[in-house]
């Protein structure tokens, strides 16, 4: 029985697609068969940040409206044999995802793969609410930021009341807060929350954290997630992630600021 | 920074002031999320008996669910219009 993982957050342009791209590559380069579905109905662009946008056929609508069957609607990735992803619909009719569809489809997955990560959209709308009712595990992707922790909060308020596992009195959905955009020399000098804030304001705790970096918007305009460059410190951030979604133990990195030199100091840059 | 930013003079620690702003904000959302969902009707619905028989404000019903250790309490007060 494969797990199912939510990517979300409540607010946009956190990074949600973004780091569900990099988690999907992330597990299946650690040899998981891995797919990763686009949750976010309307506005499909999961595809363009796995690079895989001009292959999409048949998409999630399809498949729950039994266009074509779930096989034939996953795009293999190129880079790794054991990933799959699974694109948004494109319509505009709000009913398409329906509980019984989505249910299908997802428990589908779970048979045929170990991880499937579902792809959140923003807000609390229905795309949002389907993608996190069959989840495992959730990762609430978080900028430290007021809004984005508010409303991080209030995701994981839904989650723990209505989501399946809350509903039918299983253990509850395992939390995982992934903060991104984080930059430790604004942390210093006071001018951004800390790891530990976020943490302490939502009561659980961080399994990530992504420093703000060009190298994240480079990624997503060539549609090789960000998690494949080795040389970014985002990238590496993120392997580390996923090795902690594998129960593995990793001392967070690129968390403090970077010692400057003494004329950067002085004249600043 | 560089040695001009010295001179400028900016406020500190924002980060403090928006945790603090959080920790209440996200407190008093969890309270009043936690509350059962029918709270909002059951509250209509009172009213409405109510006000067969006593004209009253909208605002003059109050109801909310009290969490006193292992107990949870219903709390209902009505204030009545004065008399003339």
């Amino acid at each position: 029985m494969g797990e199912i993982i939510v990517v979300t957050s409540g607010k946009g342009g956190v990074g949600k697609t973004t780091t569900s791209a990099s988690l999907a590559c992330g597990f299946a380069k650690r040899g998981k068969k891995t797919a990763v579905v686009d949750f976010d109905i309307g506005l499909r662009n999961l595809d363009l940040i796995m690079g895989c946008e001009r292959r999409v056929v048949y998409d999630f609508v399809n498949v729950i409206h039994g266009d074509c069957s779930l096989k034939q609607a996953l795009i293999k990735d190129k880079r790794f044999d054991n990933l799959s992803v699974l694109a948004a619909s494109q319509t505009k009719d709000k009913d398409a995802l329906t509980q019984e569809g989505v249910a299908k489809v997802i428990d589908e997955m779970r048979n045929e793969f170990d991880i499937v990560i579902c792809d959140s959209p923003a807000g609390i709308e229905r795309g949002a609410f389907y993608a996190m009712y069959f989840a495992d595990r959730a990762v609430v992707v978080v900028n430290p930021e007021v809004s984005s922790v508010r409303d991080s909060d209030r995701v994981l308020g839904i989650m723990s009341s209505k989501s399946r596992r809350a509903e039918q009195g299983q253990t509850p959905i395992k939390e995982h807060l992934l903060l991104t955009r984080y930059s430790p020399d604004r942390v210093e000098k006071g001018d951004m929350m800390s790891i530990a804030d976020v943490e302490e304001i939502l009561g659980v705790k961080v399994i990530g954290v992504i420093p703000e970096a060009p190298e994240v918007l480079s990624a997503s305009n060539s549609g090789v997630p960000v998690i494949l460059d080795e040389q970014a410190d985002a990238g590496q951030a993120y392997v580390d992630a996923v090795a902690r979604l594998l129960g593995e133990d990793r001392p967070m990195r690129f968390t403090e600021p970077k010692r400057k030199g003494f004329f950067q100091r002085m004249f600043g840059g | 920074m560089g040695l001009f930013d010295l001179f400028k003079s900016r406020p500190k620690n924002t980060a403090k002031t928006a945790k603090e702003r959080l920790l209440i904000i996200v407190a008093q959302e969890r309270s009043a999320h936690s509350a059962p969902d029918y709270l909002p009707l059951l509250k209509r619905e009172l009213l409405e008996v109510i006000r067969k028989y006593v004209n009253v404000d909208p605002d003059a019903v109050m109801v909310n669910v009290q969490r006193e250790g292992d107990q949870e309490v219903l709390e209902l007060s009505v204030t009545l219009p004065d008399k003339d």
